[in-house]
Parts: structure tokens; C-alpha cells; sequence
């Protein structure tokens, strides 16, 4: 191995592109650990406080692009404070006083402040992209900042942030002479943004592909810019609100028929139904329609809408589609890989409006279906175990039915057989959220044969512990492990606590795990991180080991204790 | 009931929106903490408990509705059906999606009204009817652009440039209107009566209008006495 110079090595590593891939190479030998780090552009850390940035930067000098999660999956439905942590202007600050070149940053769920962009816009030259998912904290001056500083701005795409959004002219910060932009998606931004400038933007971006627009860009403005952007790839459309006997929707017609290169096509944050119509001429090429936003869409319109969409392989939709129209689906979109139903009422789970037979229907006609997110009212174990048997390539499946704890509505039996028959027919599969009424039962079959699972939700579900200690002593793969409102407690946690340094995070919320049990993991295991979440305040009266702990949080890291927690966070 | 619910949290309370608050007919304020010994008790330690009243809430909801007759004694049914016990991060639905659909449910009422109100129209001498949706249009200058543009492929420009309606306001142009070969828009309410379009307000008028007809000229002088009158009066 070592009679190749180092160049030649370099040369090698270069085609190894997945992260997985570089970590092992740099464990092989010393001269290859060398060798990668310096070579080493691009960086994901799963859980920014596994490392710190000063190691970071040390370890690879010559780092261009950085993603960073932040909060707990769970932070999303609320389970998590919204202080409790993830920021990253420390990064940027560390990243800004060394000789990073950094050109592109991917954040998700942490806390970004204004502070933070306007240094982050003002520290690298090259700065390309940013891409924010499920952030908060920050402004649209914070957006005014890269706009008016990142010269040579590619990406900027802020997918369901929550922005406070001052309705300042942020857009127009783009100097003119920013005509570099590949990518804009302010989708999630609530205000008004100056339509002028955004036009002139979009007329001197000729390299433009992605441009998804927010709920205040009307129909006649979205005209214009599909008129100057013929070569758009990928649509988010704001507002689709219409005349269909007017001018503007004419005009609206002749140009999406211009844009023969559209693949990807998403928003209708307001729509018009009967005009779907000007969309049809671009239906046939798409491969991802995104219509989970888009309430005002529904029953024939929206299967008339599917039935041009004959290539789609990606679908995100909105439960109203009813299992009929996923029949529809079923029949027409062949290439189906992904689909995601999301409840249009989350509150309501008797308004949910699609059953088992709705996944039934697609899983026997989209034979390539390997993700799903599955919002539902019932699901029964014939239908899991149907959908099994049509679709063993699952890579990730999610199901949700809105009801906790509901067992098969035919039977009355818990879904143990159902998911069983999924994680045994789907030896792929690497992502899995269980749902409905639940014993330990299914616990045993997902610790026998989910072999590639890396990742896994529970909530109300098992008997016992030992349904948490089949999936420890099982799943050998397993990263993350998240569980709500189940019955497992210290046995289950403690009995082998070695294996959480092979996982990147454990979530407990809701369970039977004490005081004591925590802190025994965390006296046991000092590479764990072991967090305590409790705003009631009990921790500062009652420091009873045998006391129930509401949240726990643990996961590996290099660097010890945070130094950013909150009060109400107790790391042992 | 107060099982399974924890509302409010320290950190935000933007999550349980109003619509959650209206159904739990809570009359405390916003951010209601759950405090230590009444959520603990009741909700996380006694998980037979809480799949008790699941089970009890599933089993009772379809009743409800099935049978009026026979309405257990505890369950009204001319009040509002029982609060679904809200459980904190459940479903596990991301807070910006919960929001923004929030959100177009309560402007989507001002933006797109309720259901389309499709109404066919026919016109004398075309081969064929069409429909419109009333809703789309908030003055009857719009409808009668919109129909104007629909039918002229089969009218020879005798609707003018104006319009059906306007020309059919002024009341000399009327005449020549009745008269002549331009066509006049008509509408048949509720009760079954062809009325004349332009009397009523606009909104009175898409609420009673069931069917639209543009008439010939001539044949609308049945529905304009007034107009009519005075015709006869000149001549």
C-alpha cells in the first residue's frame, strides 16, 4: 500500500466520495489517516456536540463544505425546548477566525442567529451555499446579510424554518452584480418580498434551476419570472390564484409550456382548482410533485393533476387525497419510489381520510416503492402484510396512525404481525417508526431480522423492558434509537450500556426509567453525554434516584460536557 | 378530561394552536403549565390507564354517530363531540407544517370562499352549454367579460366591446338591445323564475342563481316591462 506516493493515494481517495467510506479509509493506517484528512473537503457531524469545532478544524484543514445537525428528531413535534441548545454561531465563529475556506454550510434543527449569518457572510470569500432546514432564531436581515455579502452566492435554500420575517427589502440586498445563483428556495417565508427585485434577480441568474417562491409571490409575477427562466428544473410554486378566463392566466399558460426542463414542481401554498389545467403540459416529466402544502387541492382536480404525472417518482401529498385517489396513484405513477401522506387535519384523527387500502392499492402497483410516510386512520395486519409481500424493497417506512394505540379495527389484535412481516420481507431496510397498539412481540421480531436498521421511533408501545432490550441486543446497526410514552425502564436501559457508544443518540421520554439508572449510565460511560430535560423543576427539590425521569437524552462524544445547556438541563 | 394533556411549555406555546384550544374549551390562558403531581400521576405512570381511555374513546365515537336514537345517556348529541384527549408532540407532525396549514385554513376561507358554485349557461344558438363558477367572479362586469369571451365564437361582435351588461344598463341601448339581435343574460333563481342578471347585489345574486341563459334580444322583452313600457311609450 505504502509504495504509491501520497498523490497518487490522494488521486484515489478523490473518487471515495460517501463519508462512511472516508472514515474507514482514514482508520486503515496512519499514513492514509494522514493523507485523507488533508484531502478531506466535505464533513457531516450527525450531532453537532459530538465534536467540537476547534478539532474539527485541526483535523481538516482543508474543509469546504460542513453539515451539522443540531436538536433531537423529537425537537420537531415540541419535545424538546426551544433553548435547549444546537447553536451554531460558535462554528461560524470558530470556522471565521481560521483559514477555512469555507464554501458551504448545511444546518439542521439548530439555533441560527442574525449574528451568525452576517458573520458567516462576512468571514469567507468563496461562501457558495447555505442551507437551512428546521432552523430558528433567526431574521430576514440575517438573509439580507449573505444576500448583500456572498459575491459568489450559489444556494440559498431555507426549507420550513421559522423566520421572523421583518418584510424588509432582503432580496434587493443582492448587489447586481450577484448573478451567480443556481438555487433560491424562501418558501417558508411568511412576508412580502419586493416582486421587482425578485424579477430583476431572476433575469440576470441565466444558471438558475431551482426557484421556489413563497406564498406572497401572485400569478403574474410567477409569469414573468418562468418567462425569463425557461430553464428552470425545479418549481415552488407561491400562489396559484387565478382567473382562468383572464389575461394573466394566458400568459401563464405560454409560459409554463417554455419550460420543458421542469422535473421537480412543489408549493401551490394557495390554489385555485379548476386551474391545473395550464400545469398538465409539464406533468409528464416531473419526478417529484410536492403537494403537501396545498389544502385547496383535492378530490377529482387533484387525481386529473396525478394522472399526467405518469414518470413521478417521488409524491409528498396530503391525506385528502383519499384512498381513491391513491388508487389512482397506484395506476399511474409506475415509478413511484417515495410517498409521503401527510394528515391535512393533524388534530382530528377521524377527518384522516385514508385507511390500509390506500397503501394496499400502491404497494400492489408501484412496485418500486422503497420510502414511505404514511399518515393514516387505521392500518390493519393483512394490509401490512400485503404491502410485505408487494414491496420487499423498503428502505425507510414510517407509518403513523393519528390514533395512539389503535389496534387492527377487523381483529382487535395489536400490530405486531404486520410490522413483523415488514421488517422479514425487507431485509433493506434501514429506517423504521412503529405506530398503533404494540406489544413486545413486534420488539422480537424487529431485534431477529432488521439487520440494516439504523434507525428507529417507538411511541406507546411494549409490555416491558424486554421489548426495549430485543431491539439493543438485536439490531446490530442501530444509530438511533427514539422512544416516547413506553414502559421500559433501568433494567432495560442498563443492561448493556456499551452499546450506546456505538449509536450516535438514545431518546427516552415518557418511560420508566429513573433518576439512578441515568446516572448509573452516565458514572459507567464517560464518552456518553447523559442529559436530564425537566422544566417542571422537580430536579431542583427532589434529587430522589428512584424518581422518574421525563426526558432523557444521551449520545457519544468526543468532548465532553456541553457548556451551552440551559438550567433546566441536568447533564450527569 | 385532563389525561394525557400537558399544554402549554415554558419554551413556546405556539404549537397548540387556537383551533386545539377551541375544541378543549379551555378558558385559561395560554400557557398552562403541567405541573409535577397532576400530569405525572395521571398520564405517564399508569399506562393501563391511558390505554383505558383510549380504547373508551375509540368505542364510543362511532355510536355517536351511527345511532341517534339510541344515544347512550351520558352522550348528547346536540353537543359538540367529546375533546379528543391532545397528547404533547402527538402526531408526530413537524410544528412549521402544523402551522402553516393552520394558517390556509383560516385565510383560505377569504381567498378561495367555500365550495364552487358551478352554474351551466347556455346561450341561444350554440351548439353547446358551458358552466362557470360564480365564485370566481366578484362583479357582474367580470361575469359578463368572462361570458362574453366564452361565447364569441358565436355571436358575429353584436356584444359589444362593453359587454352584455353594460349596453343592457343604458337604457336607449336597451332599446336597440330588445330590439336587435344582441343577446341579454338571464338567470334562473330558487324559485324557478327567469329573472334579468343586474338587478339584485352581486352576492345576493350567486347565492339564488342556479342556471344562466343568454338570451336573444327579442326574446328577453318578456322580462323588462318596465323597459318595455317605455319602449311603447316612444313608439
Amino acid at each position: 500500500m505504502n509504495y504509491f506516493p501520497d498523490e497518487v493515494l490522494e488521486h484515489v481517495f478523490d473518487f471515495i466520495t460517501s463519508h462512511k467510506d472516508r472514515n474507514s479509509v482514514s482508520l486503515v493506517c496512519k499514513s492514509w489517516y494522514k493523507i485523507e484528512r488533508y484531502s478531506r473537503q466535505r464533513v457531516f457531524i450527525g450531532n453537532c456536540y459530538s465534536i467540537s469545532p476547534e478539532r474539527l478544524i485541526a483535523r481538516f484543514p482543508g474543509l469546504k463544505s460542513l453539515t451539522l445537525k443540531g436538536k433531537p428528531h423529537f425537537a420537531d413535534f415540541n419535545l424538546v425546548p426551544h433553548d435547549w441548545g444546537g447553536f451554531v454561531y460558535p462554528w461560524i465563529k470558530a470556522l471565521a477566525k481560521s483559514r477555512i475556506g469555507l464554501e458551504e454550510l448545511r444546518l439542521k434543527r439548530m439555533v441560527v442567529s442574525d449574528e451568525s449569518l452576517e458573520l458567516l457572510s462576512k468571514s469567507f470569500v468563496n461562501f457558495k451555499s447555505l442551507v437551512l432546514v428546521s432552523c430558528e432564531g433567526f431574521t430576514t436581515d440575517g438573509l439580507a446579510a449573505i444576500a448583500a455579502n456572498c459575491r459568489f452566492l450559489r444556494e440559498l435554500d431555507l426549507q420550513e424554518n421559522e423566520v421572523d420575517d421583518h418584510r424588509g427589502h432582503w432580496l434587493s440586498c443582492f448587489p447586481e452584480s450577484c448573478t451567480s445563483l443556481i438555487s433560491l428556495n424562501f418558501a417558508c417565508l411568511r412576508g412580502e418580498v419586493n416582486l421587482g427585485a425578485l424579477e430583476r434577480l431572476v433575469s440576470r441568474s441565466p444558471n438558475l434551476k431551482s426557484l421556489r417562491l413563497n406564498r406572497a409571490v401572485p400569478l403574474d409575477t410567477l409569469q414573468k419570472l418562468l418567462m425569463r427562466a425557461p430553464q428552470l428544473v425545479d418549481l415552488g410554486i407561491g400562489s396559484y390564484v387565478h382567473d382562468p378566463f383572464s389575461e394573466a392566466y394566458n400568459k401563464l399558460k405560454i409560459a409554463i409550456q417554455r419550460c420543458k426542463s421542469i422535473r421537480s414542481l412543489s408549493g401551490f401554498l394557495e390554489v385555485a382548482p379548476h386551474c391545473m389545467s395550464a400545469i398538465y403540459p409539464i406533468c409528464g416529466n416531473l419526478t417529484f410533485l410536492n403537494l403537501s402544502y396545498a389544502p385547496g387541492l383535492h378530490g377529482n382536480k387533484l387525481m386529473k393533476l396525478i394522472q399526467h404525472c405518469r414518470k413521478l417518482q417521488r409524491l409528498w401529498i396530503l391525506d385528502c387525497i383519499g384512498d381513491k385517489g391513491l388508487g389512482v396513484v397506484a395506476l399511474t405513477c409506475k415509478e413511484l419510489q417515495e410517498l409521503r401522506v401527510f394528515p391535512s387535519d393533524p388534530f382530528e384523527a377521524e377527518n384522516a381520510a385514508v385507511t390500509e387500502e390506500g397503501l394496499v392499492l400502491v404497494s400492489a402497483g408501484c412496485p418500486k416503492l422503497n420510502s414511505l410516510l404514511y399518515f393514516c386512520q387505521q392500518m390493519t395486519n393483512a394490509a401490512l402484510i400485503t404491502v410485505a409481500k408487494n414491496c420487499p424493497n423498503f428502505i425507510r417506512f414510517r407509518l403513523c396512525i393519528l390514533d395512539p394505540m389503535k389496534p387492527d379495527p377487523v381483529t382487535n389484535q395489536p400490530l405486531d404481525e404486520g410490522f413483523g412481516a415488514i421488517v422479514q420481507s425487507c431485509k433493506g431496510l434501514k429506517r423504521l417508526s412503529l405506530s398503533g397498539h404494540l406489544t413486545d412481540q413486534v420488539f422480537l421480531y424487529i431485534g431477529m431480522y432488521a439487520e440494516q436498521l439504523e434507525m428507529l421511533s417507538i411511541a406507546f408501545a411494549a409490555n416491558s423492558d424486554k421489548g426495549m432490550l430485543y431491539v439493543l441486543n438485536g439490531c446490530k446497526k442501530l444509530r438511533k434509537l427514539e422512544i416516547r410514552d413506553c414502559p421500559f425502564g433501568d433494567a432495560a436501559l442498563l443492561e448493556d450500556v456499551g452499546k450506546y457508544e456505538t449509536m450516535r443518540s438514545l431518546w427516552m421520554s415518557s418511560c420508566e426509567v429513573t433518576l439512578g439508572g441515568c446516572k448509573s449510565v452516565a458514572e459507567k460511560m464517560p464518552s456518553l453525554n447523559v442529559e436530564i430535560i425537566d422544566e417542571s423543576e422537580q430536579m431542583e427539590f427532589n434529587l430522589d434516584d428512584k424518581q422518574k425521569v421525563d426526558k432523557m437524552y444521551l449520545y457519544r462524544t468526543l468532548v465532553g460536557h456541553r457548556k451551552d445547556a440551559p438550567e433546566y438541563v441536568w447533564i450527569l | 378530561m385532563e389525561v394525557g394533556v400537558k399544554m402549554g411549555m415554558k419554551g413556546g406555546g405556539d404549537e397548540v394552536g387556537g383551533k386545539e384550544k377551541e375544541k378543549m374549551g379551555y378558558e385559561e390562558t395560554e400557557l398552562r403549565l403541567g405541573l409535577p403531581g397532576d400530569g405525572e400521576v395521571v398520564r405517564k405512570r399508569d399506562f393501563s390507564h391511558t390505554v383505558d381511555l383510549k380504547l373508551n374513546l375509540i368505542s364510543t365515537s362511532p355510536t355517536d354517530d351511527k345511532d341517534k336514537n339510541i344515544v347512550p345517556s351520558h352522550l348528547d348529541p346536540a353537543k359538540p363531540p367529546p375533546a379528543k384527549a391532545q397528547v404533547v408532540g402527538w402526531p408526530p407532525v413537524r410544528s412549521f407544517r402544523k402551522n402553516m396549514l393552520a394558517t390556509q385554513k383560516s385565510s383560505g376561507s377569504e381567498d378561495s370562499g367555500e365550495k364552487a358554485a358551478f352554474v351551466k349557461v347556455s346561450m341561444d344558438g350554440a351548439p353547446y352549454l358551458r358552466k362557470v363558477d360564480l365564485r370566481m367572479y366578484k362583479t357582474y362586469q367580470q361575469l359578463s367579460d368572462a361570458l362574453a369571451k366564452m361565447f364569441s365564437s358565436f355571436t358575429i361582435g353584436n356584444c359589444g366591446s362593453q359587454g352584455l351588461l353594460k349596453d343592457f344598463m343604458n337604457e336607449s341601448k336597451l332599446m336597440d338591445l330588445l330590439n336587435g339581435s344582441d343577446y341579454v343574460p338571464t338567470y334562473e333563481d330558487k324559485d324557478g323564475d327567469w329573472m334579468l342578471v343586474g338587478d339584485v347585489p352581486w352576492e345576493m345574486f350567486i347565492e339564488s342563481c342556479k342556471r344562466l341563459r343568454i338570451m336573444k334580444g327579442t326574446e328577453a322583452i318578456g322580462l323588462a316591462p318596465r323597459a318595455m313600457e317605455k319602449c311603447k311609450n316612444r313608439s
